[in-house]
């Protein structure tokens, strides 16, 4: 009798009370996506904090590794959300280069101003990022192994047509250029704050990383697209069921990812008076461990944008905490590898434990 | 096809044209003949339960009415006007909801958030236009209530509840957003004795409100005590439509293919227990005893 066998012992009474415990502050943070994360934060914090001396805890210090996390945080948001309608973009480090370049070119060889170069490099990514959707909802492939192929595709093809065009693949702009521009000012500001060797730099990249996570913390938890996000990694069919217009969710984040690399490009590009071919060589990887580690699930419906930031936050406290450590920097990826794996076993426990999910 | 029989007076009266139709319809994949030349109806206050044994074409015809599938032949009539479904949406917005065995809710989601996907609740304007997350917790905790699941929290996730209650949710989350017609797609087959109780009597008050439900099931057992009216489907075809009383679960099961089988089951088992009667020897393992799983 195949009815009997499943009428055992965890299946519930009509009434959900009943089976409801009730429940603590702290289990309800706890049960939050982003808590793992949190966890995780404070942990590197106190560890470099005690390894990494007076340095680590000064201002200088903490807006040191602040712009690291800026710099994989910026692109993270986006990451998380792809990643929790359930796809994948691999090549967000070669949309980075490409971004970068597309405005050296510009600048240089095609002599627009700087605003102008910003902005056709801008639309240009993020038609690459369209494009990368449209291939994904269209062929059905998994992300994976699109986006794979066109990492190789645009940075590749960046190298070709910058050694065409310039015959060198490294771009210098002209910093007067950059320093008269009406808008370049967003992207490389920084402001030096305290005094002696307490002064560090407040660099404009954590305003864009705090900016771009609290929009996309809204877009994810506020908004309907945000509702649609979670549907369609849950479940594309029962989504598509419910009327949710699954392509155009997907298109739209692989190109709000691809925007977002413009962004850190834009940042990169105007804060060293240079475009490379090769800049954002792995930062793919980077920002998908910090979703990750930021509870985000790599089979999609379920994450935190929050969560990513602070996974940003951990990275971005490991990578300078080892410096000011004075730890050999080949040990950063031992780290970065314990954390990850530390992270992955912490939030299915959490998710297990608090959430109430079998 | 029989005439329906007459709806008892505290149900509301079955309209002249059935809420949907299905014609003589046929659907081929390649050389495989899904279904061929089904009809199908369900009235206002009816419940219409599709038979079959696995294989026989439910889920293809169920995608029929649901506007996955475009039939190749025959034709579909909602409120008897013929109609064209190309999309899930267009049978949504014809009243039209069908509720899948394990594809309907997210459990990853919370139950508020569940209850309105695709059909977010929104508040403010322009670039603040927001999802109005305290009205979606308010209306899916009245809806759970009236459907008998007390809520307390509707941030729960959807993965914490039961079976039985995931597919409660769906059925009043249809029935919430207008569904007149609620195709219920093998919503027991996974359930426990308890929980399958629970969604069947959910289906007989959606009834009982006045909705049209089509219940597929290979389970006679949750046909028989709900369905007013009962299509069978053998291999792809129709083995007619049968009024409530006209027939009785061997019958059933007899036209909708596994008669035979059971039957042939039955005699072995009574043969082995003759001859375990006269002391014979009996096979360790008796005929047709792997389909009951050979578990203590």
């Amino acid at each position: 009798m195949a009815t009997t066998s499943t009428a055992g012992g965890d299946t519930a009474p009509a009434t959900g009370s009943e089976r409801l415990r009730r429940t603590s502050l702290l289990q309800r943070i706890l049960a939050r996506p982003a808590s793992g994360a949190l966890i995780i934060a404070v942990f590197v914090w106190i560890v470099f904090g005690l390894l990494g001396g007076a340095t680590f805890l000064t201002l200088r210090g903490t807006l040191s590794y602040l712009d690291v996390a800026a710099q994989v945080g910026i692109v993270a948001t986006a990451v998380a959300l792809l990643m929790i309608a359930g796809e994948f973009d691999l090549s967000i480090g070669s949309l980075v280069g490409f971004a970068g370049i597309v405005i050296g070119i510009l600048v240089t060889e095609a002599g627009l101003p700087i605003w102008a170069a910003i902005l056709v490099s801008m639309i240009l990514t993020t038609l690459l990022g369209v494009v990368n959707g449209i291939i994904v909802v269209r062929t059905g492939l998994p992300s994976f192994i699109v986006t794979l192929a066109t990492l190789f595709l645009i940075r590749g093809l960046t190298q070709v047509m910058t050694a065409f065009i310039t015959r060198i693949t490294f771009i210098s702009i002209d910093p007067a250029l950059i320093s008269a521009d009406p808008i370049a000012g967003f992207f490389n500001w920084s402001l030096v704050v305290g005094s002696g060797g307490e002064r560090g730099e407040l660099k404009v990249s954590i305003f864009w990383w705090f900016l771009i996570a609290a929009l996309g913390a809204w877009l994810l938890g506020r908004t309907r697209f945000g509702n649609w996000i979670s549907g369609v990694g849950g479940s594309p069919q029962a989504a598509r069921n419910l009327g949710v217009p699954v392509a155009r969710v997907k298109i739209s984040l692989f190109a709000l990812t691809a925007f977002s690399a413009s962004i850190l490009a834009t940042i990169q590009t105007m804060t060293f008076f240079s475009a490379d071919v090769l800049r954002g060589r792995f930062i793919e990887l980077d920002a998908i461990t910090t979703a990750v580690i930021g509870g985000t699930l790599l089979t999609g419906g379920y994450g935190s944008v929050v969560g990513a930031a602070i996974g940003a936050l951990a990275l971005g406290m490991a990578r300078i905490g080892i410096v000011f450590a004075n730890i050999n920097a080949d040990w950063y990826y031992v780290a970065i590898g314990t954390l990850l794996l530390v992270a992955v076993v912490l939030n299915n426990w959490i998710r297990r434990r608090f959430a109430g999910l079998r | 096809m029989t005439a329906s029989h007459a709806a008892p007076e505290s149900r509301p009266p079955a309209g002249s044209a059935p809420l949907l139709e299905a014609r003589s319809v046929s659907k081929y994949f390649g050389a495989v003949v899904a279904v061929e030349d089904v009809s199908l109806a369900v009235r206002a206050g009816q419940i219409n339960c599709l038979l079959g044994d696995n294989g026989a074409g439910k889920s293809t015809l169920i995608k029929i009415l649901s506007g996955v599938h475009q039939p190749d032949a025959g034709t579909l009539a909602v409120d008897g006007q013929p109609v064209r479904f190309t999309a899930p949406r267009d049978a949504l917005d014809a009243g039209i909801a069908t509720v899948y065995q394990d594809l309907s809710v997210m459990p990853l989601m919370s139950i508020s958030r569940n209850f309105f996907l695709g059909n977010e609740p929104t508040t403010g304007f322009g670039p603040f236009r927001h999802f109005d997350a305290g009205r979606a917790a308010a209306v899916a905790r009245e809806q759970m209530r009236n459907i008998g699941i007390d809520v307390r929290d509707t941030d729960q996730l959807v993965g914490t509840l039961s079976g039985g209650e995931r597919q409660t949710l769906a059925i009043a989350r249809a029935e919430y957003f207008g569904a007149r017609v609620l195709i219920l797609d093998e919503p027991t087959s996974a359930l426990g004795v308890k929980e399958a109780a629970i969604v069947l009597r959910h289906a007989i008050s959606a009834r009982n409100r006045g909705l049209g439900v089509i219940f597929i099931t290979h389970n006679v057992q949750h046909a028989l005590p709900i369905g007013d009216t009962f299509t069978i489907l053998t291999r792809g075809r129709s083995g007619g439509t049968y009024a409530r009383g006209e027939l009785d679960a061997a019958e059933l099961h007899r036209l909708m293919g596994g008669g035979a089988e059971l039957e042939e089951l039955e005699a072995d088992l009574e043969m082995l227990a003759h001859r375990e009667a006269r002391g014979e020897e009996v096979p360790a393992v008796p005929l047709g005893a792997e389909a009951d799983g050979g578990m203590a």
